[in-house]
């Protein structure tokens, strides 16, 4: 089955030297002023790094679909909790309280 | 009334399914490649007698753990929802607070934590390739690069007791935004402190994981829980690639970074 | 494949023998038993504190107990019965034993983990109880802050800390049967012949997995401000004590599909058997379970209408809470129509599927009265939601639960119960259900405040009426205590099927053998394949 593909080292000190470049990079964004854009650029970065290490690390490229939808479900459902929490802070505003 | 027969035979939900690699009572291919594949002549002593290949315990076993980490994702999820909604009342309050990070031992940190990674998934390779002097150099490296990030971590903490910057009665209430500021602190020990927790739990792993390997029971056939124990690991990383920027960084541009 | 259970062979329950083989058992079958036992104690102890409830609700005055007592009392009960009885029950006693016989297979994929979550379980226990013993718990079981994490001063930080631990009991149990179902099907065991049990079952820890972390970090988050002076939720410092309803919610929204998908399942299973019948839109009922636990995900604001939530959140929330109720009625009208044509006999199952479909009927479409924003404004904490809530936990799951032990108890055992005395029971718990909870409809209707021990005198009647009919369900649940353990003792043997059903696990012995099947199973034909004469057609 899939387990049995060794990775070679070299993928993995290039993705481990991508991570530390993309940490030098998260820092020295961090100390521009970008305005709105700092924290999507940070998250970015972030995800990316997530994303490296999930697919060269973890070796779900390796992995059954089941294991990748698995994985993916995890986060998405992450972003249930927050957009609809959110949606209720951010939608507060919209319709005033009856009667004024 | 639905007709449910052999139409469906190859289907199932999710791919590498059950039938195809299913031991049937003739049929045995190349699914398993490099193992047996029936099942009751398999005679790894590593097989547990519920599975009938060394395949599926891997994959179950690997799947498993990535439920698991689901649950994580979920767990460690909630308190980035705090985080979220705070944030986003109190933004000013949010960089003051940031600003109290120390972000080269939080920069260190990070770093120190990939190279974990690094070590941990060289671990597994060795595994892989029976390489058992690997496996033990590799695991030894990453608990250390493990105690290093908690070392470091205990330093943060005893620096914010210092300057009265653990919520509660100690809490400095003469800074700008006291209550937001201390609503920001709390958030960093819970998450902090929870992921800390985190690599605790990892370095125990770790250090069975590195007795078993010690004793020679992890080979190319059979390497499972050290791939699995790689896989908590790389996810205690991820969790603090995602905390450095959103606690340490946030006012990073406003060039002030204090201990 | 059919084996005729043979006394020479050693069943799970013989083989081996003494309190350590089961206190260190990997048996699925065994921790079953194990967790059977927990949790019919954790009943009683959650229905002594009902008890108490309404002993006290017979008199308009808070007579019996002081307000701080009564307090304690619902909150313990509600606490006992949801996290210790309700979210286990049906998934850890009946889904850990039946799962992997009904796809056949030998275990759950992990079996040490398996026994873990028992001792979790029984971990979490004790340190709850502790907490029951040492200053009981007054916030409700929803552990609403900042009473919970700043103001009570009963032992809610321990309390938290029984729950969090409980929590991973379940998560366990989730992850465990989300695996198996995955990965250990036996060969020809294609998704769409297993039983329906097994659908409700994996979508029910779709929903333990998802959903438990995050009142896990929720109640860790109570305690973290209580005991170690964190400000999350306390508005003198900043926090929101609605955050901590959404992330509360967020789960126990779910957690009552917890509760009620595993009874759907086993009513699948029980319509099936008792009509002797394929079940009427296999599909639609499996899909139902899915669209159940991932609708179930997206509904957690109907709690929050009145707590200065967003007007247009609470409207979408009002809308997806109707469309979560549609699926749970396609399964009722597909049983209804199982059982139409079916070849129906009156045995007790069947008595225990007809209570779940009028009491789960009558639950559910109380809720769509509650969904609807303007209405809930004024039903919100009020005894109608006591009611509703009670028609589906108790009328609905609990009742599926019952019919379940009942159905597979001879499986489990090895040994007939009386019929005679299942059907009183099942008669007994029917009426006393009904006289217990449809008055506190009434009640709610009339503005009766719920977690309230004084009341106005005018509605004494209706809140006697309510205490009577609880004792007459705590009769009826005494029952099987009784011929339940008179089965164990002096109940005739039971053979491999005594329903005649299909299904897996009725071609194993009663009861089974340590690894369920002496060869392993193929599978070539549908679920519920009752009618023999007919030609399994090959495409």
């Amino acid at each position: 089955m899939s387990e049995h593909v060794i990775t070679p080292v070299r993928t993995y000190v290039a993705t481990f030297v991508a991570l530390l470049i993309l940490t030098a990079v998260t820092y020295l964004v961090a100390t521009q002023d970008f305005g709105w854009l700092n924290t999507p650029i940070a998250l970015a970065v972030a995800f990316t790094k997530a994303t490296l290490v999930v697919v060269y690390f973890m070796g779900l490229r390796y992995n059954t679909n089941l294991t990748k939808t698995v994985a993916i479900g995890g986060f998405f459902w992450l972003t249930i909790l927050f957009g609809i929490t959110m949606s209720d802070y951010l939608t507060r505003a919209w319709i005033g309280v009856p009667g004024r | 009334m639905p007709n449910f027969t052999n139409s469906r035979a190859s289907t199932s939900l999710g791919a590498g399914g059950d039938l195809e690699s299913q031991k049937t009572m003739a049929a045995s291919h190349a699914s398993s490649a490099g193992l047996s594949a029936h099942g009751h002549a398999d005679h790894n002593p590593n097989l547990q007698h519920h599975f009938y290949s060394m395949d599926q315990q891997l994959e179950a076993s690997t799947l498993g753990m990535w439920v698991f980490l689901v649950t994580e994702i979920m767990f460690f999820g909630g308190m980035f929802m705090v985080y979220i909604l705070y944030r986003h009342l109190y933004p000013e309050a949010w960089v003051l607070g940031s600003n109290h990070l120390n972000v080269s031992l939080g920069a260190l940190n990070t770093g120190v934590l990939i190279c974990s990674s690094l070590t941990m998934v060289l671990a597994v390779r060795a595994a892989q390739t029976s390489s058992r002097s690997g496996q033990i150099l590799h695991l030894i490296l990453t608990m250390a690069l493990g105690s290093v990030f908690l070392v470091v971590k205990y330093f943060e903490y005893a620096q914010k007791f210092e300057h009265h910057l653990v919520p509660g009665p100690h809490f400095d209430m003469s800074l700008p935004q006291a209550n937001q500021q201390q609503l920001f602190f709390s958030i960093y020990f819970m998450m902090t402190g929870i992921h800390a927790l985190h690599m605790i739990v990892g370095l125990g792993l770790m250090m069975t994981i590195l007795v078993m390997a010690w004793r020679g029971k992890f080979s190319a056939t059979y390497y499972t829980p050290v791939e699995v124990s790689g896989l908590y690991w790389h996810f205690v990383d991820i969790v603090w690639i995602f905390l450095f920027p959103l606690l340490y960084l946030l006012g990073a541009h406003l060039g002030a970074h204090g201990g | 494949m059919s084996t005729v259970a043979t006394q020479e062979r050693q069943s799970y329950l013989d083989a081996p023998y003494g309190l350590a083989s089961w206190l260190l058992t990997k048996d699925h079958k065994r921790i079953a038993m194990l967790y059977l036992i927990s949790i019919t104690l954790f009943f009683a102890v959650g229905g002594m504190f009902a008890a108490g409830i309404r002993m006290e609700l017979l008199t308009p005055q808070g007579d019996l107990w002081t307000s701080d007592m009564y307090n304690k009392l619902f909150t313990l009960h509600g606490v006992v019965m949801i996290f210790f009885f309700l979210i286990p029950s049906i998934p850890a006693t009946l889904g850990n034993f039946l799962l992997p016989i009904m796809i056949g297979a030998k275990d759950l994929a992990f079996p040490r983990i398996n026994l873990l979550s028992w001792y979790i379980y029984v971990l979490g226990a004790t340190i709850t109880l502790a907490a029951v013993f040492n200053g009981g718990l007054d916030t409700g079981w929803t552990f609403y802050t900042p009473y919970s994490s700043v103001a009570s001063n009963t032992s809610v930080s321990t309390a938290a800390i029984g729950v969090f631990v409980t929590g991973f009991s379940s998560i366990l149990t989730g992850l465990n049967f989300i695996v198996t179902v995955h990965r250990m099907r036996a060969p020809g065991m294609t998704w769409f012949r297993m039983p329906l049990f097994v659908w409700a079952q994996y979508a029910t820890s779709l929903v333990m997995i998802l959903g438990t972390p995050v009142v896990a970090i929720t109640v860790l988050l109570v305690f973290a401000e209580r005991a170690l002076h964190l400000g999350f939720f306390d508005p003198t410092r900043g926090g929101d004590p609605v955050l901590f309803q959404h992330l509360f919610w967020f789960y126990s929204h779910p957690a009552v599909y917890i509760m009620i998908l595993p009874g759907m399942g086993v009513m699948s299973e029980l319509v099936a058997a008792v009509s002797r019948k394929q079940v009427f839109g296999y599909g639609f009922v499996a899909f139902s379970s899915l669209a159940i636990a991932i609708l179930g995900f997206l509904v957690w604001g109907h709690h929050l209408f009145v707590s200065s939530q967003s007007i247009y959140a609470g409207l979408v929330f009002s809308i997806i809470t109707m469309l979560v109720a549609v699926p749970s009625a396609v399964k009722t009208f597909n049983w209804t129509a199982t059982m139409f044509k079916g070849s129906v006999t009156w045995e007790s199952p069947t008595f225990w599927v007809i209570g779940f479909m009028g009491l789960f009927t009558i639950g559910g479409l109380t809720g769509l009265f509650l969904a609807t924003m303007g209405l809930d404004i004024h039903l919100t904490d009020s005894y109608f939601v006591v009611a509703h809530f009670h028609y589906i936990m108790v009328g609905g799951a609990i009742m599926a639960y019952m019919g379940g032990l009942h159905f597979w108890w001879p499986k489990m055992t090895g040994k007939m119960y009386s019929e005679s005395g299942a059907k009183a029971s099942a008669i007994l718990v029917f009426l006393g259900f009904n006289l217990t909870f449809f008055p506190q409809f009434i009640l709610g209707y009339m503005g009766m405040p719920r977690r309230y021990h004084a009341y106005p005198p005018e509605w004494q009647v209706l809140n006697v009426a309510s205490t009577l009919g609880a004792s007459v369900l705590a009769v009826g649940y005494l029952l099987p205590a009784f011929y339940f353990t008179w089965s164990l003792v002096k109940g005739a043997a039971a053979p491999a099927n005594p329903w005649g059903a299909k299904g897996l696990e009725w071609t194993v012995p009663s009861p089974p053998p340590t690894f369920n099947f002496d060869e392993d199973p193929i599978v070539n034909e549908p679920a519920y394949n009752y009618k023999p004469a007919r030609e399994v057609h090959v495409a």
